[in-house]
This record gives C-alpha cells, sequence and structure tokens, in this order.
C-alpha cells in the first residue's frame, strides 16, 4: 500500500514568500510609519535588523456575513456541575455574551494589534523604497568607479604616444620584402642576361632594369597600414569598502536634543552606504575648538565642551584620509552636523578645506544644520552648494524632519526639488 | 491533528479530499461486508525498536505494522504518500488552506505569519499534521517529531483521515476530486496570468470581495455535475463568449415592444430566490469581464470544494482520532509497541482529546467519545441502551462504526447517535439566550427530560443553515438602476452583524451597482436593511 516516503525537507522552501509580499503590500503604509519609527533609538551599526510590525486587526479584517447579537440562540456546554433545568444565570454586563456562544470561535478573536516581525531585508527594503543617489554619485556606484587598465595586445590605430615603433618597423619590412619579390627576382634575371647579352638587346636591358629599380625604390619604406600601437583596456576594479566620515559639532550649544538629531541622520547614511558597499567603516570626529576621533559612544555622548572652530573637524578629515583611506581605494563620505555656530572667521576657511581639500576626494558630502537660524557657515556653505554637485546641504530642526531631509538630499534624479 | 485550542473550527478545512470513484459511486457499490477482525497472522518475537528519534527504515517498520492492523479491521483506504517535511514547510502548507498548491493572496501571507509568530513564541504546537486526500492520499510528517508521534500521526491520519475521506457519502457526493490537484494547479496559473495582465491589485480586489461571500458560494442542495479538468478548460473558452452574450441579452437596452416590456416588468428577476451568491454573480454581473467572472468561478468552485469539510469535523477528526488509538493500543496488545512508546503517544491523545469544562465542545474530544461509545453500545450495552438504540445494541461493533461513518455529517451523526450517558459523562447542559430576556436561561441538563433537547440543539449547533445567516437573492431592479437586493431570513430572530455593510460593499464591487439586504424576521417584516451605493 505504502507507496514511498518522500524527503521534501530540502525542496519547496518558503512557498509562502509570495503571499507574504502580497501581504507586505497590503499594508505599505503601517509599514512604512513603523520603519520610520525603528530608525529612532537605535545605534548606528544595530539599526540594520528587522523589525516588529503592529497593525490594528481592523484594517486586516476580512468580513463575512455573521449572526450579529440579539434574537434566541441556544447552545450546548460540557461540564455542568451547579445548574438544574430552568436555572437563571445574569449575563455580563455590556450585554456581549462573555458567557460564550456558539460564534465564539468565530468573532472571538478580540481587536488585538496583529504584530509581526519584518525581516533585515525587508525592513530595508521599506526603508530605501524610493530613495536612490543623486545622478553622480549613482553612477559612480553603479557603474564601479575604480579602474585599472592593462595591455591588450596591439591595434593598428591608437595615438602616436602609444606607437609600437619595432612592431611598425617589422611589419614595414616585411611588407616590403613582400611587394618588391617577384620585382627582384625580374631585376635578377634581367642582370644575368646582361652579362652576356650584346647591343642592341644590352640598351633594352638597361632600360628595362633602371625601370624595376625604379620600381622597387617606389615601395613605401613605411605606409600607414604598418603601424602598431600598443593596446591598453580600462576594465572596472571593483570597489567595495566605503569609508564615512562623521563631524559632529560637540559645542556647549549642541545639546542632546541637537547631538539626537545628527545622530539619526548619520543612521541614515550609515544604512544607505550599507547597501551599496560590501564594508562601510565609520570615522567619528567630534570638534569643538578642537577636534578629535572617537568611538561611537563618546561621540553622541561627550560632555566635553567649549567654543567652536569647525575647520578643525575637517583638516582632522583630511588628514585622516589621507593618511588611511586613499581615494583610490575607498569611497568617501562625509556627513557633517551642526547648529552652525561658528568662530566667524572659521567659516571662510572651512570652506576653503571643503572646496580645495575635502570635495575633490569625496563621492559625498552632506551638511546638516540642525538649528534652525543661518549663520555664516550656512552662508558659506551655501555659494559651495550652488557649484559642487555632490555637496548638499539642510537644516533639520525636528526629528521628523530628518527622514524628509535625508530623502530630499538622496532624491532620486528627475524628482522636483522640495 | 493538532492542538485542539489553537486550531477549532478551520482545522476541518485543512483536509482536502479526493471524491470517489466514479462509478463506485454511481453504482453504490457497497464496501465489503464488515463482520469480525480479522486474527493476527503472527505475534512479533520483540517489539518493534522504540528510540525517540526516527529514521526513514523505522518509520517504514512502524507503517507496515500499523498498516496490517488496519488492514484486519477493515480500513478502506486510497494508497498513502508519506512526505517529511520542515515546521516552516509546514506553516507554509497550513497558510494556503492547507493545500499544496493554491493561488496567491495576502490573507494566505497573513495566515502564514500568524501561525508562524504563534510557533515562535510556544504559544501553538504546530499541527503534527496536515493530510491532503488526493490518491494516493499524502501525509505531511513534520521532521520535529518524535517517532511515537511519527507512529501516532501515520495512524491518524494515513488510516484515519484516510479511510473517511474514501468512505464518507458527502466526500463521495460533492467533491470529485480526483483533479483537486490539478484545479490547484489551473487556478494558480490562471491567476497568476491575470495578475500580470491586469496587475496584483486588480486581482486582489476581486479576490478579496470573492472571499467575503466564500461562504455564501456553495450549492447546498444541489449536486453539481462533475467535470474532469480537461473539460473544464475546453469549456473555458466557450463559457466566457457565451456568458457575455447572455448578460447582455439580460441587460439589453434597446426598447421592447410595448406588451413585452409590460410582461418583462412584471417578471421577477431572478424568479426564484438564489442561494448561490457568488454563481448568481459569476452568472449575471453586467461589468464583469472574463477573467473576473473565471475567478468568482474558480473560488466558487473552491468553496464548494471544502463544504464537505465544513460539515464534517466533528465525524472526521472523532474518526482519526478513534482509529489511532484503537490501532496503536492493538499493536501494544499484539506485542509490537514497547511500553515507553505507549506512554508517549498516550499522553499526546490525551492532550488531544482535552475537554475543558464550559468551553465550546472540542471536535475531537466529542467525535472520539461518540465513536468510543457506539462501540460500547454494541459491546455492553445497558438496558438504557436498548432501549435509545434497539438497532445498535447488542450488534457487531465494527460493521456498526463503518455504517456511521460513512452515512451521516455531523448534524445527523449527533442526532443518531449521541447517547444519554455520553451526555452526563460529559455533563451537557443548554443555555438559552434569548435577547428579550435579562439572564441566560439553563434550558436543559443531562437528566432524563433534557437528553432529546440537548442532542437536538447540539445537532442544530453543527448545522452549517443555522451557523450562517441565510442570505439570498432576491431581486434585480432590471428595468431600473440595475441595483441587486438580497434579503436575509433572520433564524429565531438573530439579526446580521454590522459587517455586514463591509460585505455588501464586495457584493456592490462584484455586481458593478448598487446593492441592498433587507434583514425579515419569522412574520416577513422587514426589520433591518443595509444598502452600499455602486461602485463609484
Amino acid at each position: 500500500m505504502l507507496q514511498s516516503i518522500i524527503d521534501r525537507r530540502l525542496s519547496g522552501k518558503n512557498k509562502s514568500i509570495g503571499n507574504r509580499e502580497r501581504f507586505l503590500r497590503r499594508v505599505k503604509e503601517q509599514v512604512k510609519e513603523a520603519v520610520r519609527r525603528a530608525i529612532d533609538g537605535r545605534s548606528i551599526k544595530d539599526v540594520e535588523k528587522g523589525e516588529d510590525i503592529r497593525i490594528p486587526k481592523k484594517d486586516l479584517s476580512e468580513p463575512v456575513f455573521q449572526h450579529g447579537e440579539g434574537g434566541r440562540r441556544e447552545i450546548v456546554r460540557p461540564g455542568n456541575k451547579e445548574f438544574v433545568k430552568g436555572d437563571r444565570s445574569p449575563k455580563p454586563q455590556g450585554g456581549q455574551g462573555g458567557g460564550g456562544g456558539g460564534q465564539a470561535s468565530d468573532s472571538g478573536e478580540g481587536e488585538d494589534d496583529f504584530v509581526f516581525h519584518l525581516s533585515r531585508e525587508e525592513f530595508m527594503e521599506v526603508f530605501f523604497e524610493d530613495l536612490a543617489l543623486p545622478h553622480l554619485v549613482r553612477t559612480e556606484l553603479t557603474e564601479q568607479p575604480e579602474w585599472k587598465t592593462h595591455r591588450a595586445g596591439f591595434v593598428s590605430d591608437g595615438s602616436p604616444t602609444n606607437l609600437h615603433v619595432v612592431r611598425s618597423m617589422r611589419g614595414a619590412l616585411s611588407r616590403r620584402i613582400a611587394l618588391g619579390l617577384g620585382k627582384r627576382r625580374s631585376l635578377a634575371e634581367l642582370e644575368e642576361e646582361l652579362e652576356s647579352a650584346s647591343e642592341p638587346r644590352r640598351s633594352e636591358l638597361l632600360a628595362e632594369i633602371a625601370e624595376l629599380k625604379r620600381r622597387i625604390e617606389a615601395i613605401p619604406y613605411l605606409d600607414p597600414i604598418d603601424l602598431r600601437f600598443r593596446n591598453r583596456v580600462r576594465v572596472p576594479v571593483p570597489s567595495t569598502n566605503a569609508v564615512m566620515f562623521c563631524l559632529m559639532d560637540v559645542s556647549g550649544s549642541m545639546d542632546e536634543s541637537r547631538k539626537d538629531l545628527a545622530k539619526r541622520f548619520f543612521i541614515l547614511l550609515y544604512l544607505f552606504l550599507t547597501r551599496h558597499y560590501e564594508k562601510v567603516e565609520l570615522v567619528f570626529i567630534r570638534h569643538h575648538t578642537q577636534a578629535a576621533e572617537v568611538d561611537e559612544q563618546n561621540f553622541f555622548h561627550a560632555t566635553e565642551t567649549g567654543g567652536t572652530v569647525v575647520s578643525s573637524a575637517l583638516v582632522l578629515m583630511d588628514e585622516i584620509q589621507k593618511a588611511r583611506y586613499p581615494a583610490s581605494q575607498w569611497n568617501i563620505y562625509g556627513a557633517q552636523a551642526s547648529d552652525g555656530d561658528n568662530w566667524h572667521h572659521d567659516s571662510s576657511r572651512c570652506k576653503e578645506i571643503l572646496q580645495q581639500q575635502i570635495l575633490p576626494a569625496c563621492r559625498y558630502f552632506a551638511y546638516v544644520q540642525v538649528a534652525e537660524p543661518e549663520q555664516n557657515l550656512w552662508d558659506e556653505y551655501a555659494t559651495l552648494a550652488d557649484e559642487v554637485p555632490h555637496f548638499a546641504m539642510r537644516k533639520a530642526t525636528a526629528v521628523n524632519q530628518i527622514y524628509p531631509v535625508f530623502r530630499e538630499l538622496f532624491r532620486k534624479e528627475g524628482r522636483a526639488a522640495a | 491533528m493538532t492542538e485542539i485550542s489553537a486550531m477549532g473550527s478551520p482545522e476541518n478545512r485543512r483536509h482536502p479530499t479526493v471524491g470517489p470513484d466514479r462509478h463506485e459511486w454511481g453504482g453504490r457499490r457497497s464496501p465489503p461486508p464488515l463482520q469480525e477482525m480479522k486474527p493476527l497472522a503472527q505475534r512479533p518475537a520483540q517489539p518493534l525498536p522504540s528510540p525517540s528519534d526516527w529514521s526513514f527504515e523505522l518509520i517504514e517498520q512502524y507503517h507496515e505494522v500499523i498498516r496490517a492492523t488496519a488492514e484486519r479491521y477493515g480500513l478502506d483506504t486510497y494508497a498513502n504518500q508519506l512526505e517529511i517535511i520542515s515546521a516552516e514547510q509546514m506553516m507554509d502548507a497550513y497558510a494556503s488552506v492547507g493545500m499544496p498548491v493554491n493561488y496567491r493572496h495576502w490573507s494566505y501571507g497573513k495566515e502564514f505569519i500568524a501561525t508562524e509568530r504563534n510557533y515562535k513564541r510556544g504559544q501553538m504546537g504546530l499541527a503534527y499534521e496536515i493530510v491532503i486526500n488526493s490518491d494516493p492520499c499524502i501525509s505531511y510528517l513534520m521532521e520535529e517529531n518524535t517517532l511515537a508521534m511519527q507512529a501516532l500521526v501515520i495512524a491518524h491520519a494515513a488510516y484515519g483521515h484516510n479511510s473517511f475521506f474514501k468512505g464518507n457519502y458527502l466526500f463521495r457526493m460533492w467533491t470529485d476530486a480526483s483533479s483537486i490537484i490539478d484545479y490547484l494547479v489551473y487556478a494558480k496559473k490562471y491567476v497568476a496570468q491575470c495578475e500580470e495582465r491586469h496587475g496584483v491589485d486588480a486581482v486582489e480586489l476581486v479576490l478579496d470581495s470573492c472571499h467575503a461571500l466564500m461562504n455564501h458560494g456553495v450549492d447546498r442542495y444541489r449536486r453539481p455535475a462533475k467535470l474532469s479538468l480537461a473539460q473544464e478548460r475546453a469549456r473555458l473558452e466557450e463559457r466566457e463568449d457565451h456568458m457575455q452574450r447572455q448578460i447582455n441579452d439580460l441587460w439589453r437596452t434597446l426598447p421592447r415592444k410595448a406588451e413585452e416590456g409590460a410582461e418583462q416588468a412584471a417578471r421577477r428577476f431572478p424568479a426564484e430566490p438564489q442561494e448561490n451568491l457568488l454563481y448568481f454573480i459569476e452568472k449575471n454581473a453586467p461589468l464583469l469581464e472574463g477573467w473576473q467572472r473565471e475567478i468568482v468561478r474558480i473560488v466558487r468552485k473552491i468553496a464548494q470544494y471544502f463544504y464537505p469539510q465544513r460539515q464534517t469535523q466533528v465525524m472526521n477528526e472523532g474518526w482519526a482520532t478513534f482509529w489511532h488509538h484503537r490501532l496503536l493500543n492493538q499493536m501494544y496488545d499484539d506485542g509490537y509497541l514497547a511500553d515507553g512508546m505507549m506512554i508517549e503517544w498516550l499522553s499526546s491523545h490525551t492532550n488531544v482529546v482535552m475537554q475543558r469544562p464550559m468551553q465550546p465542545l472540542n471536535p475531537y474530544a466529542l467525535g472520539f467519545a461518540m465513536y468510543t461509545d457506539i462501540k460500547r453500545i454494541c459491546e455492553a450495552p445497558t438496558e438504557e441502551d436498548r432501549r435509545w438504540f434497539p438497532d445498535l445494541a447488542g450488534s457487531p461493533w465494527l460493521p456498526a462504526l463503518h455504517h456511521a461513518m460513512r452515512n451521516f455529517k455531523d448534524e445527523s451523526f449527533i442526532n443518531q447517535y449521541l447517547s444519554p450517558k455520553l451526555m452526563r459523562d460529559f455533563r451537557l447542559f443548554s443555555i438559552l439566550d434569548d435577547e428579550t430576556e435579562k439572564d441566560y436561561l439553563i434550558s436543559a441538563i443531562h437528566d432524563e427530560d433534557g437528553y432529546r433537547q440537548i442532542r437536538q440543539t447540539l445537532s442544530a449547533n453543527y448545522d452549517l443553515g443555522t451557523r450562517e445567516p441565510n442570505i439570498q437573492v432576491w431581486n434585480v431592479n432590471l428595468r431600473g438602476d440595475r441595483s441587486l437586493t438580497l434579503r436575509h431570513t433572520q433564524h429565531q430572530g438573530r439579526p446580521l452583524e454590522k459587517s455586514a455593510e463591509e460585505v455588501l460593499r464586495h457584493v456592490a464591487r462584484l455586481w458593478g451597482f448598487a446593492v441592498q439586504l433587507e434583514s425579515v424576521n419569522a412574520q416577513d417584516e422587514v426589520v433591518q436593511r443595509f444598502g452600499v451605493p455602486g461602485p463609484q
């Protein structure tokens, strides 16, 4: 009778994935909201895990025709120990049958939230939906920015610098030999005949020999088709490393809430970069009048304070980058957060350092001002933003602005700017 | 079999079945007569090995003994195919109403997520098995089960459920599912094609609306003609063309002759109320496109397919539970099972048939108790049993049990076999909840006065006709706004739940125009009205 025992364990896993996708489509708005909330209050490296999503149950109901409360109904229950026929038992207050109706199993699921876990991939999927790098960066990322050239034989055209003289001459020589072969043979025959020839045949031969010699000499010494050039091809080198510099102002005016805003922004940027690179390194630089490289904990929870010299951080970034992250091997990103309150004469210097040292090495540099007033740093940067496409700046003064601001900075090309 | 509390009624829907083989049903060939069980061929020298972990050889050894034992009891089954699957795959299977294939829909995703979550949190044991009745009958064994559990599942599913599917009259009559898997494959492909052509959203809307009416998409009394999948396919295109012609005819806008018009005005449409809402919509909704109609049809077909399962919950689970219990005990008596195995499967069995007092009846517990009770009445009838069951008392138990399995559904099974002793054992009582009264009334208890009443009440509780509101297509405004009127006939004055309006929106989406619903009481007075405008 038994046909077989079949081991199915390795086949057909995840059959429900399609249904799950459809479910997520359906609850997209709630999922988006939950993802936004989840970003708050996670450390940068920790943020990249799944998330529990709560959805009010009524949003997921599948209505069917059902009996409502009321009318007469009679049900049978087990376990009677106390009642005799004709006994009465008060209905629970509120009228709804907690006493258990025949329909209890159909409708008694309650109005609890429906909770489910969004996997890491799904989380990121939602998170980065309709986000994309600005054109410049996207091109470089997707088309692999690093190139390596190497030789690939010889080709017949190219630039003079790549001319390969020996190859070309060798070609010319063989062409000349090939083209002159018949003529030289005839010449040799004629010269042999000449030895024994007498007039008037001799004069004829001399004329023919002269003509042949002329024609042999007319074979070009070097023809354009002899030229050979060195061939070099460019092959893309996958670059999978990125380093992200987080620059934060920790001067006295940067209170916890402003630091929090900055942190959220850095989280987004970090997550974003990890989508594109296998490895993303973080460098945390904080500064007041002096800049220092610190770990994440110190970065966000430093209690030091002092005046503000923003350029100190930029200088340090530049130094670290040049020392440890050569632009040829690393994709360099920078994000700077400050309340914009800078020592007056420093702001122009900041612009200068950015423009001349940092931006040429960076793929993208974003500045977020976590306070409203437009200080001189903002003004200086604003002139820069007009000129340099991979520099962007925005203001964010409340938690709920961070995400929109981030989205704006990394808006898909072709969408209207806000 | 599953953990009881978690599964409740939907469990039964998870046992798709295959119908009888046609000539067998048509000719009403009766199964071989049963008298006593066949004797044991040879006692084993020693019990089967009983480590905790299963292996393929061990499963085969156990299966062989279970098979032989089932045969001695005359259990007639389709051929069995056992499949080992992982817990995750079990959840996959759960999520699409237990079927190995099904079309995609968000609600299955929701189901999967809910199951997965409960399972991971340990709030719910997964079903130990799912059985799909096809020929061969496929039973899923979960890899996490111990050997004792695998033995229990094989006895329960591969011999219990399997023989029920092959034997019970409702399945024989209603489900010609020698092709159910094929049909589901077809449905899945068709829906996927529609999604490609018309977009996932458009298809989802139609499916959502159809699902809302699924319980009202069955023919309760009329048996549909059986068609093979090939015939179905051949008829599909023809149907699409023809359908649109007919509908156009129904909704003809050209003016007719005057007298014809008067006659038309008087004519009701439909002439008789229609209980199968999905069928009515499929055939008459004016604006549905061909593919939408086909989706309505697919959902309707599947609803019809599950209909017998919804009516045989107690019987089916009870039967499977009775047989795993009987077969494994027999194997122990014959010397095949070691003591440790016995203790392990018995503890699972006890969980399955546990009945909490005052809670809704557990179909496993009730069904198991009833079959066990029938056996008792046959073997050791009391005076009371002789009075209540004169034909049954003292007759050979095995044929009696098979007879009970084959010829009833839950409602009639309880009406026929629920004995006073069992009512006393369960301490059953009935509660009357009347809207006009302040209190619940205990209308009957397990005493001489109450037996018949309790039996009747319980039987009615299992009647789908009383469980689900009776809603029919009442009228279509042919000459005017094309609106559709449904009529709900109240059962014992019970009104419709408020969600009815939500459902009406789904009806309106399919129908394409406004929809009303009137609820009428026993005096034929309209006491409740719902209405939704047409889409857009």
